[in-house]
């Protein structure tokens, strides 16, 4: 009679296994392969993809990349969030009407998020640069410099996405204890050291399990480096997950597009177990 | 003395978030300012104010981009994904609520597993097998497929929601002879439907807004969701006040959306991430 209840997952597990499970086995299968996306007789060619990706330049300035893009995500947006989360923690009246601005950029699409800000802002022709062109400034889309494009889509990216991290922080925040806030305040303790002493460490397991998702996500991204650079100007925003793209949707090396996907996967199995032995390590503590 | 403190620390607070608010809303601003002018007007100064209000931009945008059937392809196929996910999310949040065993707890890792790895280790035989089935571009397929990655995250939510059922509830069922299907649809479904609330709104969003798979599967412009219709309107219209037009099109309904739903919204985030 209680066994009966486990079947109930099994309409979601369905739907899970044949979408995600049983293709990512045939990646994995075919990362060892020269399989070309059409052509069913595989030909197993060993550990010849991997060796091939990891002498490739691209590849590797893509996974270059890749970590530059995961530490400006794992510091900037995070200590954003802290930050406004924080005071808003404090703030008395208004935190609700605040949330829901933060978090507009959030709701709304890469596709319009993306090409709003090519067009509106860093577009020289018809953006917020093209003001400067009158005062005989040119300044030029950051997206169009090697140099700057990286940073130019992570601005966007994470004017975007902060926001989400935001509302977690806020949330986790409020559960603090308050007595032990009015303890620290008759301690005479304010501001900075309220915040390390008492209300930090109070969040601290969602403030890991989060940190442990952006580090995850933040090296799988794709959408706005899609949309606004796909990975140019010279690759110098080509990132592991825009190169397997272009591997399997417009080279057709679906063997080699499968070897990139799993170097992406292995990133995220190091930054799960970090997060697993963080929190298993504290609850012997 | 304390006072005077208090005062400081508050114009900083009000300064931040003042400026952050600024950030996040001035983009879509500019975008409403500029999406009736002339694109020559914008091209001038993106800053100034519009000298005539052209309507005439909003037409061309929602013809040119073909958005009524772009509306309707993003609606047909966000509302199947949703359909499912709560479905088979709500049924899979009261197995997994049970107390732990071992098959519940495997399920539970496989999701976790499934909801961490990228796209890209699954998209590109799913998009062989899709295609050798001549499921490209269809509404259900492509719906089945988003409903696949949305459904970690429902599962996780839903089951919190049956976990804070308390126990004596399932038991009273129990003792009246009730069957698991009925406890089910009887007793447990009306204590969660807020759950299911959430769930549909945070999938509904997520879905409306995905871009790898949907512009993988979703080809030709008679199947494109309103937001690939835009990209392609943004790669062939030279009007700029056009993709402006365009962009306020696509963006309002969905803040609207955001503003009756946030409640649900806001507690799906935080009650899928904090812990403790």
């Amino acid at each position: 009679m209680k066994n009966r209840k486990i079947w109930f997952a099994l309409p979601a597990l369905i739907i899970s296994v044949s979408v995600v499970l049983i293709p990512a086995i045939m990646t994995i299968v075919t990362s060892f392969t020269d399989f070309n996306g059409l052509d069913l007789n595989l030909y197993f060619i060993g550990l010849q993809n991997f060796r091939e990706i990891f002498t490739d330049k691209v590849f590797i300035k893509a996974l270059g990349n890749n970590i530059r893009w995961s530490i400006i995500y794992m510091s900037v947006p995070v200590s954003i969030s802290l930050l406004v989360a924080y005071l808003l923690c404090k703030l008395e009246r208004g935190r609700n009407v605040f949330q829901v601005i933060f978090l507009i950029p959030y709701v709304l699409a890469a596709v319009t998020n993306a090409i709003i800000w090519m067009n509106a802002i860093y577009s020289p022709v018809s953006g917020l640069l093209s003001v400067f062109r009158s005062a005989g400034v040119n300044i030029p889309s950051p997206l169009s410099s090697v140099s700057g494009a990286l940073y130019g889509v992570a601005i966007v990216d994470i004017w975007h996405y902060w926001g989400f991290l935001m509302v977690v922080f806020l949330a986790a925040f409020r559960q603090t204890p308050y007595d032990q806030v009015e303890a620290a305040l008759v301690e005479g303790c304010g501001g900075v050291s309220l915040f390390r002493y008492v209300y930090f460490p109070n969040i601290l397991p969602t403030f890991k399990l989060m940190f442990a998702m952006v580090a995850i996500f933040s090296f799988q991204s794709f959408d706005y480096i899609k949309l606004m650079t796909d990975g140019g100007p010279a690759r110098a925003t080509e990132m592991l997950s825009t190169y397997s793209y272009r591997f399997a949707f417009n080279m057709f090396q679906f063997g080699k597009a499968a070897s990139v996907a799993m170097v992406m996967c292995l990133f995220g199995l190091f930054a799960s177990v970090i997060y697993v032995s963080m929190s298993s390590s504290e609850e012997y503590t | 003395m304390k006072s005077k403190k208090r005062k400081g620390y508050s114009l900083f607070s009000v300064t931040v978030l003042a400026l952050f608010s600024f950030t996040a809303l001035a983009p879509i601003a500019l975008v409403l300012l500029n999406s009736t002018k002339k694109s020559a007007d914008i091209v001038r100064n993106p800053l100034a104010l519009p000298n005539t209000i052209r309507v005439a931009n909003y037409i061309d945008a929602w013809n040119s981009a073909k958005m009524a059937n772009g509306f309707k392809n993003s609606i047909i196929l966000t509302g199947l994904t949703v359909v499912i996910v709560v479905i088979a999310s709500t049924l899979a949040g009261y197995a997994l609520s049970d107390r732990q065993t071992k098959t519940a707890n495997g399920i539970k890792l496989y999701f976790m597993i499934a909801m961490t790895v990228p796209i890209q280790l699954f998209l590109f035989p799913l998009y062989s097998i899709l295609s050798q089935l001549n499921l490209i571009s269809n509404y259900f397929a492509i719906a089945f497929v988003l409903t696949a990655i949305n459904m970690p995250l429902a599962v996780f939510l839903m089951r919190t929601y049956f976990l804070n059922i308390p126990k004596s509830i399932e038991e009273a069922g129990r003792i009246d002879g009730a069957s698991t299907v009925s406890m089910f649809t009887r007793l447990m479904l009306p204590i969660v439907s807020p759950g299911m609330i959430t769930v549909a709104t945070i999938v509904w969003l997520y879905t409306w807004n995905e871009f790898l798979l949907t512009s993988t599967f979703m080809q030709g412009q008679d199947n494109f969701t309103v937001t690939l219709s835009y990209r392609a309107l943004n790669n062939t219209s030279p009007d700029y006040g056009l993709l402006m037009a365009g962009a306020i099109i696509i963006i309002v309904p969905i803040i609207m959306f955001f503003i009756i739903i946030q409640r649900y919204f806001i507690e799906g985030l935080v009650s899928g991430s904090v812990k403790g």
